[in-house]
């Protein structure tokens, strides 16, 4: 087992380093084949890994000592349990197919650069499945640091852009900015319990040890981190910008799996969570607030990426929610099923815009439903999943979160259904002016649109399935189903809280919610299967047109003031005190060496005066106490 | 006090007085001239000091041979004493100083030396400074470093006449 | 005498002689300062050997202890001599090439 799941983690990590090292020397094929193959490797060791902890429960694979000092003792080692083991099956299913898909789509690129995506795309996914299979907080801040990095890389993919680097930038920086909490959260660990490995730290005993302010701070700090990863308020804005990395990029990293490290950390310790009120109610109201935001301004864009951009950060202001209000395993049951069809819808933009030749406003795209007969079935069906229509998957997972929300507080539970109302509505906004009505871009592109090939189609289409019916694992026992998969996470999460609400109660809420959904769908489709959206032309138009503006405030507010104080350390701090200082000291051995060197004129008699000098201080040195002591006293007496 | 105290002290003040003359002096003969009553007044030392090698030695090799041969350079060098430049003041002065402290200091040391309280110098008389015992060491201790010093003259010699060769 | 009568003598007259190396401008004038230290050292060292002497004396009638410092200063002679001698001729040379015997003039070691 242990080499099953040391493989799983390093089928990507070799794939990382035969087309990084090997870029300048394989053929596009060899590329393609060896990246898309490690990873289809590791998902099959995945299942079989998967299959093990049914059968026999969780393991910890211990590999080597990573730190190991008297005080803290931080061993390499993996757990694979049946948190873990789903993760290592969404990343890897969904990283084979998207590497899959990524072979044709990039196809235009040069070897080298297209060896280089790859490489990247795999050591993304290591980095990934480090995160997810750690036993402890560090090594899953290695893999944490290491998404973070990859994702970086791949934004700024086109680096000769310098909008794209700006992107890259941007994103790396905002999830520093959460690194540092998850970091102190680490370091907080350490300093109370001494430990930070998973067995140590996520124990009642260890619960008892820590005292309120403790663990408020602790999960204050983890959650943070989780901010600056996954896109939540207000640490969001990296994640539209993100877009400008290629569209599989965008699918595996921005919707299937970076952005859900933050969900999956605190679904891990969510001991420490459930320990702490004020933390949960934190998390709770930036999760509805987020997605509520993000589908505000979701509702006004006209870019098909950034569209998805928000709708993903929405969906994960809806995991949070359901994370804050205690149920953990609606959030991972939301995750799996979000990255399903986010994934799919991703890749169904991909290949819409490659059909429409790198095209991205949907402004100018329509009618594409004949000429892109599959893209168009599995991008609808992705629609209605994230709608919540019954009975495809989103329904299912949104279901549970919106019913643990409304025990906590009906007011959650409404801002949930606004928000999914508002999801219905503008993801259909984009289906229809996409797919429907005519066509309104130029002629040009209309004879270059195509189908896509098989590579892109394929994993489509799978996809596609996958979101109709991942619902099978979580229905709940409402509909007379046993709830698989909450069932599989009780050794992690606890019981889920059987909600205290009466079936009636439940089939109203959903009953409530489905409707409401199905109502903003409708009217969606009938207002854009005609005519796209013209120039926003009232104020609240503008305004979430513009994203609430919220990038300018943190220009403004931040980011130059942060300039003008490094400006100002430049000039006045490093250039005149700093260099003065070191150039200085330069200059006065120089000035001190010419005054000095004048000692030796060649005269024999300076010479000679210094000897003499130099006597009589040496017998001053030498007979200090005696001579001058003594000698002014005899003189005086 | 008695003849030998008297001796010394007329001996040492004859010998300082000349010392600072030939300091003094402009013209550099009588620099010379100067030092010569200095070498004769040490002479006169080591006779009552009954060091009566020494005080010959001194006389024939010091004030008759390297003073003569000073004089010679100097007669030759045609030194006048009035184109002699004169060094500044300000560094006379700091000379002058320096040297001063010097002796001072020396002096305080040797004042606060207690091994040499109450030592007494052995005067007029003492055998060691005749010729026969200073002979029988020089020859039975010390015949190495006498004839290594023939070889140091042999040296000097050739030196200085290479030096000399035009 | 008691030795310090002795000891500040000789040190006067070796500090006239430091006293002359530093102020006097003349090279053979400087030497012959030279000289006049070297004396007083001379002297200083067979006024320590009569005392050396005296004392041993007193314990052993006819011993000739501080016999090695009369010695000392007749191999102090025989280096002055040579000393001068090859100094002169340095001097001599000096002259020949600058037509001045002033120290000042000596500053080849400049720099």
């Amino acid at each position: 087992m242990k080499v099953i799941i040391g493989l799983i983690v390093l089928w990507p990590l070799v794939g990382f380093l035969f087309n990084g090292l090997g870029r300048n020397i394989w053929s596009k094929k060899t590329i393609a084949y060896k990246a898309t193959g490690y990873v289809l490797a590791s998902f099959i060791l995945s299942i079989i890994a998967f299959l093990n902890v049914q059968a026999q429960g969780a393991i910890t694979v211990h590999y080597f000592d990573f730190i190991n000092t008297d005080t803290l003792k931080i061993p390499f080692d993996f757990k694979v349990d049946a948190l873990s083991s789903l993760f290592l099956l969404v990343i890897t299913g969904v990283g084979t197919l998207i590497h899959l898909y990524s072979t044709a789509y990039m196809k235009d690129e040069e070897a080298p650069h297209y060896a280089r995506y790859f490489a990247y795309l795999n050591l993304f996914i290591f980095s990934m499945l480090l995160l997810v299979l750690g036993d402890n907080y560090v090594i899953m801040f290695i893999g944490w640091e290491g998404v973070g990095l990859c994702s970086y890389l791949l934004i700024g993919y086109w680096f000769t852009n310098a909008t794209y680097n700006y992107a890259a930038k941007k994103a790396f920086v905002m999830n520093r900015i959460g690194d540092l909490g998850f970091l102190l959260a680490i370091f907080w660990l350490i300093a109370k319990l001494g430990s930070v490995s998973y067995g140590h730290v996520l124990t009642a005993e260890s619960l008892a040890k820590l005292s309120t302010t403790d663990i408020t701070a602790i999960t204050l700090f983890l959650f943070i981190g989780a901010m600056g990863k996954s896109a939540q308020i207000p640490l969001y804005t990296w994640l539209p910008d993100a877009m400008a990395g290629p569209t599989p990029v965008s699918a595996l990293i921005h919707a299937a799996t970076m952005v859900t490290a933050g969900i999956y950390m605190i679904t891990r310790s969510n001991i420490l969570f459930s320990a702490s009120e004020f933390t949960q109610h934190v998390v709770a109201i930036v999760g509805i607030s987020t997605a509520l935001l993000a589908a505000t301004i979701a509702i006004k864009q006209n870019d098909i990426k950034k569209v998805l951009a928000y709708s993903t950060v929405s969906q994960l202001g809806y995991m949070f929610l359901g994370l804050g209000v205690g149920a953990y395993s609606g959030a991972v049951f939301h995750v799996i099923t979000h990255a399903f069809f986010k994934a799919l819808l991703f890749l169904g933009a991909g290949s819409v815009i490659h059909a429409m030749h790198h095209e991205q406003d949907i402004r100018k795209m329509g009618g594409l439903k004949s000429k892109l007969p599959i893209t168009h079935i599995t991008f609808l069906i992705g629609c209605i999943a994230i709608a919540g229509v019954p009975p495809f998957s989103g329904f299912f997972s949104k279901d549970e979160i919106l019913a643990a929300a409304f025990a906590k507080s009906p007011i959650y539970w409404a801002l949930g259904v606004v928000g999914a109302a508002m999801t219905a509505f503008y993801m259909f906004r984009l289906y229809a002016t996409t797919f429907l009505g005519k066509f309104r871009g130029t002629d040009e592109q209309a004879h270059h649109l195509h189908e896509s090939p098989f590579a892109m189609t394929l994993p489509l289409i799978l996809l596609a399935l996958a979101s109709a019916i991942a619902g099978a694992i979580g229905i709940p026992a409402l509909m007379g189903g046993h709830h698989w998969l909450s069932h599989q996470l009780t050794p992690i999460v606890g019981e889920t809280k059987e909600v205290a609400l009466s079936h009636s109660i439940e089939w109203a809420l959903m009953g409530a919610s489905v409707s409401i959904a199905v109502i903003a769908l409708f009217i969606a489709v009938n207002r854009y299967k005609r005519q796209a959206d013209g120039e926003p032309n009232t104020a609240l138009g503008k305004f979430l047109y513009n994203k609430w503006y919220v990038d300018e405030l943190y220009n403004n507010a931040i980011v130059q003031p942060l300039n003008k104080f490094a400006g100002f350390l430049k000039e006045t701090i490093e250039k005149n005190i700093i260099d003065g200082a070191v150039n200085g000291t330069g200059k006065i051995v120089q000035y001190s060496a010419r005054k000095i060197r004048l000692i030796q004129n060649g005269q024999v008699g300076y010479y000679i005066l210094f000897i003499v000098l130099g006597i009589i201080l040496l017998f001053l040195f030498w007979f200090n106490d005696i001579t001058i002591n003594r000698f002014f006293n005899n003189l005086i007496k | 006090m008695d003849t030998l105290e008297i001796l010394f002290y007329a001996l040492s003040a004859f010998a300082i007085v000349s010392a600072i003359m030939v300091l003094v002096s402009k013209n550099p003969i009588h620099s010379v001239l100067w030092l010569i009553l200095v070498f004769f007044a040490i002479s006169g030392h080591y006779i009552i000091l009954n060091a009566q090698f020494l005080a010959i030695v001194n006389i024939i090799v010091y004030a008759g041979a390297i003073m003569v041969l000073f004089l010679f350079v100097i007669m030759l060098m045609n030194v006048q004493s009035d184109k002699e430049p004169q060094k500044k003041l300000l560094i006379k002065f700091i000379g002058v100083l320096s040297g001063g402290s010097l002796l001072i200091l020396l002096i305080a040391l040797v004042k606060q030396t207690a091994q040499l309280e109450g030592k007494q110098v052995l005067m007029k008389e003492g055998t060691i400074g005749l010729i026969h015992p200073l002979g029988k060491a020089l020859f039975n201790d010390y015949v190495l470093p006498f004839e290594i010093s023939s070889v140091l003259f042999l040296s000097a010699m050739v030196g200085a006449v290479i030096i000399g060769k035009k | 005498m008691p030795i310090q009568y002795y000891i500040f003598f000789c040190l006067t007259l070796f500090s006239i002689g430091v006293i002359g190396v530093l102020t006097r401008r003349n090279a053979i004038i400087v030497f012959m300062c030279i000289e006049l230290m070297l004396n007083a050292v001379n002297l200083l060292l067979v006024a320590f050997s009569k005392m050396h002497n005296g004392a041993a004396l007193q314990i052993a009638p006819g011993s000739t202890a501080g016999i090695d410092a009369q010695i000392f200063v007749f191999f102090i002679m025989v280096v002055a001599a040579a000393e001068v001698s090859v100094g002169l001729a340095i001097i001599v040379m000096m002259f020949r090439n600058t037509h001045s015997v002033d120290i000042n003039f000596l500053n080849r070691l400049k720099n």
